[in-house]
């Protein structure tokens, strides 16, 4: 999907350039941008390793396991179906809390393992319950705050580039209480299809 | 709304301060830790490079052939009826489908428009609040086995229009 996307982009402004005379413009813009992009990745540099820098400390510092502890009466009661204890709830919570803090890295290999559990579970190819609840939750942007996206605007004099962390954290919450919701509904139509 | 930016403008150095604190209180070594850690983000830096540089890029030719201006032109009455700022589209369309093509996108806009204007402001939001829905269900769905994905793509797909739709609510009550 995305390779037609990419490939369907520059074609199509190829294409177009030939016969909007501006090809001159295409010329210069692929140079130019390919240039800006790399400038881009380095100036990322800056607030990358600071900000991940910091989150080894309050990973080390015990304070990740603290907000997932205290986040376990409310994400238990989405997912009915995993037992008290079970060992898919441990790996659900740090998926959760990883992703809260921007942790892409760390949270991919918790959540694996929390759909390995499921899937025990259910012992199915088909989606659990749970596994399409868990889902929900990763698909709707569980992220506080947007570190690479800060760190974009700080590269373009933004005059504060952090001005848009509380519209990202509203759009997260809803969208996210959009998402549990939805699963909910479409749980129940399923269920009652097939009574 | 000047609550919102409050909070934005605080809670960094806020987190920071709790972070350094309870290390400091439970004798961890911050410093190398922070190190460590730091190395992570110069390679995550790299990674990102050949991303940003293909959609850029194409992007690029793409606006620069005046494509995309004919395109927001033939689109724009409808959009602008319903309030939907045309520039965004490309964004709200990719961002689903692959995280890396919608921060070439979001940077795009940023350097377009101006980090601090209104599409800016609206690029950051929408690409800081959503997930790339396709990508994880790919991932987390293939990774273990399961065929059958159920609701599970309908659920993610409508919740990221809820997003879509919020952004642009929020980013214009807040903004203004």
């Amino acid at each position: 999907m995305v390779n037609l996307i990419w490939a369907f982009m520059a074609i199509v402004g190829i294409v177009y350039a030939m016969f909007n005379g501006t090809m001159d413009e295409v010329n210069k813009a692929l140079f130019k941008s390919a240039n800006d992009a790399v400038t881009l990745s380095i100036g990322l540099i800056s607030i990358l390793v600071f900000w991940l820098g910091i989150m080894k400390i309050a990973e080390t510092a015990g304070i990740l396991k603290a907000l997932s502890k205290a986040l376990m009466p409310i994400v238990s009661r989405l997912f009915p179906e995993i037992p008290k204890g079970h060992p898919a709830m441990g790996y659900i919570l740090s998926n959760i809390t990883a992703n809260i803090f921007g942790l892409g890295n760390a949270a991919t290999p918790m959540g694996l393992k929390a759909m390995e559990q499921m899937k025990q579970l259910s012992g199915t190819d088909t989606a659990s319950r749970s596994m399409i609840t868990f889902l929900a939750l990763n698909t709707s942007g569980l992220t506080l705050i947007p570190t690479t996206v800060i760190a974009i605007r700080m590269q373009y004099h933004s005059v504060s580039p952090t001005e848009i962390v509380g519209t990202t954290i509203i759009t997260t919450v809803i969208s996210l209480i959009s998402a549990i919701l939805l699963d909910r509904l479409f749980y129940y139509q399923s269920v009652r299809r097939k009574k | 709304m000047a609550f919102i930016t409050a909070v934005s403008t605080w809670l960094i150095p806020c987190f920071l301060l709790i972070v350094l604190s309870v290390a400091t209180w439970k004798k961890i070594p911050a410093y190398e830790l922070f190190v460590e850690g730091g190395k992570e983000g110069v390679k995550m830096a790299f990674s990102l490079l050949p991303f940003l540089v293909g959609m850029i890029v194409s992007i690029s030719i793409l606006r620069s052939s005046g494509a995309i201006d004919a395109m927001i032109n033939l689109i724009a009455p409808v959009l602008m009826a319903i309030g939907v700022p045309p520039e965004i589209i490309p964004l709200a369309f990719v961002r689903p489908i692959s995280g890396t093509a919608a921060l070439g996108i979001t940077t795009e806009l940023i350097s377009t428009h101006g980090p601090d204007s209104f599409i800016g402001r609206l690029a950051s939001t929408m690409q800081g609040s959503m997930d790339t829905t396709l990508y994880i269900l790919t991932v987390y769905f293939g990774a273990v086995g399961i065929n059958k994905m159920k609701y599970a793509l309908k659920v993610g797909l409508l919740a990221d229009l809820v997003g879509i739709i919020t952004s642009i609510l929020i980013v214009r009550m807040v903004f203004g």
